[in-house]
């Protein structure tokens, strides 16, 4: 059976304020989706509703067909899930965590070895596996939840902003974890601020806002949505480029509609809208012999529809 | 534009991958009290218990030693009776407390909920899983004083010690009995509140003052018997654990001093613990159920 999520009008109230009002999303397949939404969107909410942490004021989750709010237990069986950064009771080693959490979840006590060696060993936390978990660092931490998640080799991961908490180099180890997830059979729900993490990693993204879903799409859709093509490059020089440089050689060159400044020696440039200019842009501003160096989309297709659509929710 | 409900085509899966054959209820819940047991004896609590156990049974043993009063070393009765069957209810106050205070609320404070929760179990699991490794963890400690007491009474009575071993081995129950009804009241406030600390506070403050207050009012102003206080049971004075060796008291006494008192008879001790047992069980389960992480 192919593992999949869904959302049947999906609603929670705190009080008078609606978190998330009615979310139909249905999900099946080997796929993994990013699920977006600018802070306070509902995205937290919504997957602890898929863990069963809270309740709905109205809706179901299910979980491979098995609703989470009429029997937990079954529908967690083949679910791994990290919501915030849970805390492990902080006396037990890595070791003894993954070992209570294999043995709540039925795995034989040689599958909670090899399973335990092979998690910590892609979450890099090998050596740590016999320390107390008390004395770790968030990140650390995180990377033991991460681990923990993976334990049974569930067919559908949730993760609320795994990589939240990470160093630069944990945040690639994450990736390359998901991605070498997303090879075998499952389904990866995950939420996240880090675009460029989302398009790296996911198939589909979900977009909320308000508590509301703007759009669930394939990235390929989002990339055709985004119909403008590229709205504006980021030109960087080798030497500072002053103002009236800009705005008397740069801003006036075919294609570009406007210009602000990043830094020094680094602008944005926005382009108009018709056709794609970049080409014969780039060939121009290299004739200008300013000393550029790079020259590349300031933003990609999937945070331009973000940012678009998020600002017309917003009425703007 | 947007499209809200959207169904991605199955694709093909090498079939259900995820390991295990998750438990049944009673497996899971004995799973988590051993590691929840295993916590609790290396937490820094289980130490403070320790500590406590150590100094009070160190000080009985001193004591002894130094006054070797006769009317607590003559018999083994008199040496548990005075020694043990007075003072086991208020260390087990004391151990219920401890171990049982954020057993629930904790998991909300230190957020090792969400840890736990995102497991395929029950919360009646988690929360009979921990019951009983708080259960345990209190049986420990007081296992460990009654071994101090039983000590000294070998050291002084030699084989006379075990004389009436029944009457030990009646007592130890009543004090289980007394710790289990005990820890299922610490555990539903534990349950009412997200902070430990008022939980910790408010199951203390009542068996302290609270519960003596209402017991005197009650028994002062409207002369009734006070069986729907768990601390009915556990009154120093007449503690149950001490009725096998003192034996069972009048249950209404009059004096001019004191006024009227009750005593709980042997049975209704016993109903008064079971009752409280489950009807906390029950409510503390009630509400662990409806709670939220958030
Ligand atoms: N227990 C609660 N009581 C009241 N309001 C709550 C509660 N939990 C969440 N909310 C509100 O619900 C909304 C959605 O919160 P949620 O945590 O789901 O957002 P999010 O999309 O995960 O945001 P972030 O990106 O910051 O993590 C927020 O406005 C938040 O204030
Ligand atoms: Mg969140």
């Amino acid at each position: 059976m192919a593992p999949s999520i869904e959302a049947r009008q999906l609603t929670k109230r705190f009080g008078s304020f609606v978190a998330l009002d009615h979310l139909d999303l249905a999900v099946e397949g080997a796929v993994c989706v990013g699920f977006l939404g600018p802070n306070g969107a509902g995205k937290t909410t919504t997957l602890k509703m898929f863990t069963d942490l809270i309740f709905p004021t109205e809706g179901e989750a299910f979980i491979n067909g098995i609703s989470v709010q009429r029997d937990r237990k079954r529908a967690l069986a083949s679910c791994g899930d990290l919501i915030e950064t849970p805390e492990i009771y902080p006396s037990l080693s890595p070791n003894e965590a993954l070992e209570m959490s294999g043995a709540l979840r039925g795995m034989r006590p040689e599958e909670i070895r090899d399973r335990t060696r092979v998690v910590l060993d892609e979450v890099k936390m090998t050596e740590w596996a016999d320390k107390k978990v008390g004395k770790f660092s968030k990140g650390m931490k995180q990377r033991i939840n991460i681990a923990a998640s993976l334990l049974s080799d569930p067919d559908v991961v949730i993760l609320d902003e795994p990589s939240t908490g990470l160093d630069p180099r944990g945040m690639a180890e994450v990736r390359d974890i998901i991605r070498g997830l997303k090879k075998e059979r499952r389904l990866i729900f995950m939420s996240s601020h880090i675009l460029s993490e989302v398009v790296d990693v996911c198939d589909r993204v979900a977009l909320l806002n308000h508590g509301k879903l703007l759009f669930s799409d394939t990235l390929a859709n989002v990339a055709l949505r985004f119909d403008g093509g590229v709205r504006s490059v980021e030109a960087e020089f080798a030497r500072p480029v002053d103002d009236p440089v800009v705005s008397g050689q740069i801003a006036s060159l075919p294609g570009v509609s406007g210009w602000s400044r990043v830094d020094a020696s680094r602008i944005t440039l926005s382009l108009k809208a018709d056709g794609d200019s970049r080409a014969e842009l780039l060939e121009r501003l290299a004739a200008l012999k300013l000393g550029l160096v790079s020259f590349r989309e300031s933003r990609s297709a999937l945070e331009e529809v973000y940012l678009r659509e998020i600002s017309t929710g917003e009425g703007g | 534009m947007s499209a809200p409900t959207a169904t991605m085509p199955a694709a093909p899966t090498a079939g259900d991958g995820t390991l295990g054959v998750v438990p049944g209820t009673f497996q899971q819940a004995m799973i988590l009290s051993r590691y929840q047991l295993r916590d609790y004896l290396r937490s820094r609590r289980f130490v403070l218990m320790m500590s406590i156990v150590a100094v009070v049974g160190g000080l009985l043993t001193g004591l002894i030693a130094y006054f070797r009063p006769a009317g607590v070393i003559g018999s083994a009765t008199d040496m548990y009776g005075t020694l043990w069957g007075t003072s086991a209810s208020g260390l087990i106050l004391f151990a219920g407390i401890i171990f049982g205070g954020d057993a629930i609320a904790g998991e909300f404070q230190n957020k090792t909920g969400y840890f736990l929760m995102g497991l395929p179990i029950r919360r009646a699991t988690v929360y009979a899983g921990k019951y009983t490794a708080a259960v345990a963890a209190a049986v420990v400690s007081t296992a460990v004083y009654l071994a101090i007491i039983v000590g000294n009474a070998v050291y002084y009575l030699g084989p006379g010690a075990f004389s009436d071993g029944s009457a030990l081995l009646e007592s130890f129950g009543l004090a289980v009995l007394y710790l289990l009804a005990l820890v299922g009241f610490v555990f539903l406030f534990s349950s009412l509140f997200k902070t430990s600390l008022y939980a910790v506070l408010v199951v203390a403050v009542l068996f302290l003052f609270g519960f003596s207050i209402i017991q005197d009012l009650v028994v002062g102003l409207i002369h009734i018997e006070p069986w729907f206080l768990l601390s009915y049971v556990a009154n120093t004075s007449n503690s149950v654990i001490n009725y096998p060796f003192v034996g069972v008291p009048a249950h209404v006494s009059h004096s001019p001093l004191l006024g009227t008192t009750y005593a709980p008879g042997y049975a209704e001790a016993i109903e008064i613990m079971v009752g409280y047992l489950f009807a906390t069980a029950l409510g503390g389960l009630a509400l662990f159920e409806r709670e939220e992480f958030s």
